[in-house]
């Protein structure tokens, strides 16, 4: 992008337009176009497929009347809340209330910047990368308590108050984890961890040895819980608390806290995928720029959307976790086992490439095994229960 | 006016509109939202002095956590309770900082500050730098840092744990 | 690259302990006993004194770009500060298993402490020095809040972190000012930069430099600074309040002198008249205070103030004729002041201290070795010869006759007179009144008695023949060139 910019600047495109206003206007137009033809779009396509998916892990329909399946739902849903009225509660803070769910759509939509799509599809290729993603992830914090405090409300203070001391708690095994693929790629910059990279899964971090493994699963966690989801949904349980920081909105607000949640999830994805799993690596098949930029944004985009699924196939499958285990689980386990990650990852640096490759491949090969085993078992549920709904998903 | 100083003074202004809600807003929690705006208009100054590392820190460590910290404290106490207490305090609060104003302007307007900025190099502000100058020069401070860190974890650890 | 390790000897070995101390501490079952705790922290403690003497008699050389000067100054304090921290661990065992504080954690963050000091003592760099400070700090805060069933003491505590922060904020910006003006946090480039270009220094270098004189004012308690010491000194459990009067202060005093005055000496002509009235009215308002008191502790604290006023004459006398006194009165009053202290930590009963005059009442007559002790620090403190107070005194006010502060050693001397009155009260309590409490018998509480003795032979042995120490802070002072 920046060269881009930086070329046309040169050629005299914007002359006698200082750089800086140039730059600037081209990040806030660059930000509308993200935000309006993919992250609108994106989160509303994954709450209808959060829904679905949902539904038929439960042997229901789910939304299926708007469009086709049911893939304009989220539309519907979207002018619904559009022309509902705008309900600020009398006792709420004036200020804050209106203000908070703009906050954590702030803090949430700031990822996108660093979000590598492509070899060249990057709003900006930071060399403080994936800090800044760290960073900018830990601002929603300050609108959630916002929302909490703001609501004038037993229910969402508690709410505002767990998903703080929770996204505060497992920010640090995230970061850790995110330091063991840092100290692999020896950068911060998000193209150059993928670069670090390489097309075949092997050469991903995920399967650099079996500390990066274990750092992959500590970071998919931690983030589900960063994110407040399921099974670390604790802020707005339900049974507990109502709704949590959202419980007094309604309408559009309500609707950008669950914005910000379901686009959340891709950024979590995304991440997965930049930091193990190669990014938007393929193979040498083309030297066609655009049609490699169409294959590299296809790859990135599916391979984070698998771990979108993820999640919410654990959302669809696993109970919540109570606040005191929430917090035991962080500080008693994961935060030991990601330094013990981090320093076995060191410990695999020293060592020389060929025996690492070794270690590498069994790592590898007990994940295939893994998995071979999942869909076994799951071949075997289907053969026993022979579920009639599963055979229909176009109902 | 170049873009440099225009971005600057904006910043600034709002900086400086920002911390006065800090003191002025009458809302506890209402003044704490103001001082994460405040902190996070110095990380945005960070960028704008090409140190975009310690723009992100700024933004992790003080809108991130410091911050939270403070309004989990405050949100827990009741700030109706705090905004109490004025009169005499105020008083003195404003003499103290009327003198610290009265230090310090002398003392910045009197400096002969370098009129030309030293020009940013490539590596300036980026990770590699900050880490290359924490890991040879610093390294010391660096060490008796973690040392002070596992003091105040182990204090803390000793003042807040539930005695049986 | 080349680093050298050896000047880190001490600091890390007594780091070393505390983190031992730490994790042995865990291994232990809730009702067992922890005494071995205080045996490996003696014996660590015992160790890094080893070293200081080993390193006394090498080539004492900076480390990590000079910003660590473990020379015979940094040298001499820290086994002022092993010193104090030893006998604070002796005289405290028994008192820590009667008020119920944790063990483990109470020698832990003493020995964290001591690092920090010896950090700061060695510290050629502001930010080194910083660091070591809030090290020290931090701990001491903790540790005056131990004794959590006593209301006081988090009160206490509370006070204490909160004036702590303050002065550390005083500090911070003055180190900030310092190095805006000179480019540098390094003591040895800065002082280069102070002689490079006589008097044409910013005027913010200046303010920086008043900055670090309030921070450290507050760190030593000096008037009008001194505010919260009586109420954290008396909240404090009484073995945390004696390690806090003199290490504390001591390492306090050493990064004084090393920085203000010995590298910021150039700069001296602007402080001289502030700090000559804070020495004046800290040592006057210190003992006049301390005259009101009822309880010893408390009498104590307000002394510990105008102690802090009398080492603050050194301070203003200069670099030429302030250095051999300043550490040869710290070194003397750690004895003296530790002694007391030791006294005072032996009078609780059960949860409960017995720090009034009422319950020193016939303690000569109850406990005469005690008393006896407690006599004699008393004495040294007020300045009678033949003890170390009255050494270290005279050394105090002939710098000041000599460098021309007439007026200052009149005062001094004056105050003095003044500090009988309560100091000799202590002695005419423990002497010539009846009832009162009883004190620990050598058999319930022997490692007091032992902290006790040491004190007692340095008070003397200080008083008597005070040629070694005087020479050796001369050069412990002539090492800072």
């Amino acid at each position: 992008m920046q060269a881009l910019l930086d070329q046309m600047i040169q050629e005299g495109a914007f002359a006698g337009v200082p750089k800086e206003v140039v730059y600037t206007i081209a990040m806030v137009l660059t930000a509308v176009v993200v935000l309006s033809a993919f992250v609108a779009p994106l989160a509303g396509v994954t709450s209808w497929l959060e829904r679905r998916v949902w539904a038929r892990m439960q042997s229901r329909v789910g939304p299926n009347r708007v469009g086709p399946q049911g893939i304009l739902q989220w539309l519907a849903d979207g002018i619904k809340n559009i022309m509902k009225e705008d309900i600020i509660p009398t006792a709420a803070d004036q200020k804050l209330f209106p203000l908070a769910p703009y906050v954590v759509f702030m803090g949430f939509l700031c990822a996108f910047v660093v979000i590598p799509f492509g070899e060249s599809l990057i709003v900006a290729d930071l060399n403080i990368g994936i800090l800044y993603l760290l960073s900018v992830t830990s601002l929603v914090v300050v609108g959630i308590l916002m929302a909490g405090w703001a609501s004038n409300n037993k229910w969402s203070l508690l709410g505002g108050m767990r998903s703080a001391a929770q996204i505060v708690s497992y920010e640090i095994p995230a970061g850790l984890s995110v330091l063991t693929v840092v100290f692999l790629a020896g950068t911060l910059s998000m193209q150059g961890i993928i670069k670090a990279q390489g097309w075949r899964p092997w050469d991903w971090f995920m399967f650099h040895n079996p500390f990066t493994f274990c750092a992959f699963f500590l970071f998919f966690t931690a983030a589900l819980a960063e994110g407040n989801r399921t099974p670390f949904d604790i802020p707005e349980a339900e049974s507990e608390l109502v709704a949590g920081y959202v419980t007094e909105y309604s309408g559009m607000r309500f609707l950008f806290f669950f914005f910000a949640e379901w686009g959340n999830l891709y950024v979590i994805g995304a991440v997965v995928t930049t930091l193990f799993m190669g990014g938007w690596q393929v193979p040498p098949v083309t030297d066609n720029p655009v049609l490699l930029g169409i294959l590299q944004f296809l790859t990135f985009f599916l391979k984070a959307y698998f771990w979108v699924f993820v999640a919410m196939w654990i959302r669809a499958t696993l109970p919540r976790v109570r606040v005191d285990q929430l917090m035991g689980l962080c500080w008693k386990y994961m935060v030991p086992l990601s330094f013990i990650c981090l320093l076995g990852t060191i410990g695999f640096m020293f060592m020389d490439t060929n025996s690492r490759r070794i270690f590498g491949a069994i790592t590898l090969g007990f994940a295939i095994a893994t998995i071979i085993n999942f869909f076994r078992r799951v071949g075997f549920q289907f053969r026993s229960a022979k579920p009639e709904a599963y055979w229909k998903p176009h109902i | 006016m170049d873009t440099a100083s225009f971005i600057f003074y904006l910043l600034a202004t709002l900086l400086v509109i920002a911390s006065l809600l800090v003191v002025f807003l009458r809302n506890v929690v209402h003044c704490a939202m103001a001082l994460v705006t405040a902190l996070l208009l110095i990380a945005v100054m960070f960028v704008t002095l090409h140190a975009p590392m310690l723009c992100v820190l700024q933004v992790m460590v003080y809108a991130g956590a410091i911050m939270v910290l403070f309004l989990f404290v405050i949100m827990f106490l009741n700030p109706g309770a705090l905004e109490q207490q004025r009169g005499l305090w105020w008083g003195f609060g404003t003499l103290l900082a009327m003198m610290l104003a009265g230090v310090l302007v002398p003392l910045v307007a009197t400096s002969d500050l370098p009129a030309d900025p030293v020009a940013a190099t490539e590596l300036f502000g980026s990770p590699e730098m900050l880490a290359k100058s924490l890991f040879s020069d610093y390294v010391l401070p660096f060490e008796i840092a973690s040392v002070l860190l596992l003091v105040a974890i182990i204090g803390a650890v000793v003042l807040a744990k539930r005695e049986n | 690259m080349d680093v050298n390790l050896v000047p880190l000897l001490p600091a890390v070995q007594v780091l070393v302990t505390a983190l031992v101390v730490t994790l042995r501490d865990l291994f232990i079952k809730d009702g067992e006993s922890r005494g071995v705790l205080a045996f490996y922290s003696l014996v660590g403690l015992g160790l890094a004194a080893a070293e200081v003497f080993f390193l006394l008699g090498g080539r004492q050389e900076g480390a990590f770009n000079d910003s660590y000067m473990l020379d015979r100054f940094a040298l001499f304090f820290a086994l002022i500060f092993i010193l104090a921290a030893a006998l604070t661990i002796l005289s405290a065992i028994d008192y820590v298993r009667q008020t119920g504080m944790r063990e483990g954690e109470f020698y832990a963050l003493i020995l964290f402490a001591t690092v920090g000091m010896i950090v700061m003592a060695a510290a050629n760099d502001l930010m080194v020095f910083f660091l070591g400070l809030e090290t020290m700090s931090i701990a001491v805060y903790v540790l005056t809040g131990m004794w959590r069933s006593n209301g006081r003491s988090s009160e206490a505590a509370m006070k204490y972190f909160l004036m702590g922060a303050f002065a550390t904020g005083f500090l911070l910006y003055g180190i900030a000012l310092i190095y805006g003006a000179t480019g540098s946090t390094n003591l040895a480039q800065i002082s280069a930069y102070l002689l490079d270009q006589p008097s044409e220094w910013p005027v913010y270098l200046i303010g920086g430099g008043f900055l670090l004189l309030i921070g450290f004012a507050f760190k030593v308690g000096a008037v009008p600074f001194h505010f919260w010491v009586p109420d954290v000194y008396e909240g404090a459990p009484t073995p945390v309040t004696g390690f806090m009067s003199v290490a504390v202060k001591a390492a306090a005093f050493a990064a004084w002198a090393r920085i203000l005055l010995y590298k910021l000496s150039p700069l001296d002509n602007d402080w001289v008249f502030p700090l000559w009235i804070i020495a004046i009215a800290t040592m006057t308002l210190g003992n006049l205070l301390a005259i009101t008191q009822h309880s010893i502790k408390r009498m104590l604290a307000y002394s510990s103030i105008a102690h802090a006023g009398y080492l603050l004459i050194p301070i203003v006398v200069g670099v030429e004729w302030g250095g051999l006194p300043l550490l040869f009165y710290l070194l003397a009053y750690s004895f003296m002041t530790l002694g007391a202290f030791a006294v005072l930590t032996s009078m609780t009963e059960g949860d409960e201290s017995k720090d009034g005059y009422s319950d020193f009442a016939g303690l000569g007559f109850k406990r005469p070795f005690l008393a006896l002790a407690m006599a004699l620090f008393m004495l040294s403190l007020a300045g009678f010869p033949p003890l170390a107070g009255f050494t270290g005194k005279f050394y105090v006010f002939r710098s000041a006759v000599l460098s021309g502060h007439l007026n200052l050693a009149i005062i001094g001397v004056l105050n003095s007179l003044l500090s009988v009155i309560f100091y000799l009260r202590v002695i005419v309590a423990m002497y010539m009144e009846e009832g009162g409490a009883a004190g620990k018998s050598f058999r319930q509480a022997p490692f007091v008695y032992i902290a006790v003795a040491i004190a007692l032979l340095g008070t003397i042995y200080l008083g008597i023949l005070p040629a070694d120490a005087l020479d050796w802070s001369r050069r412990a002072f002539g090492s800072l060139e």
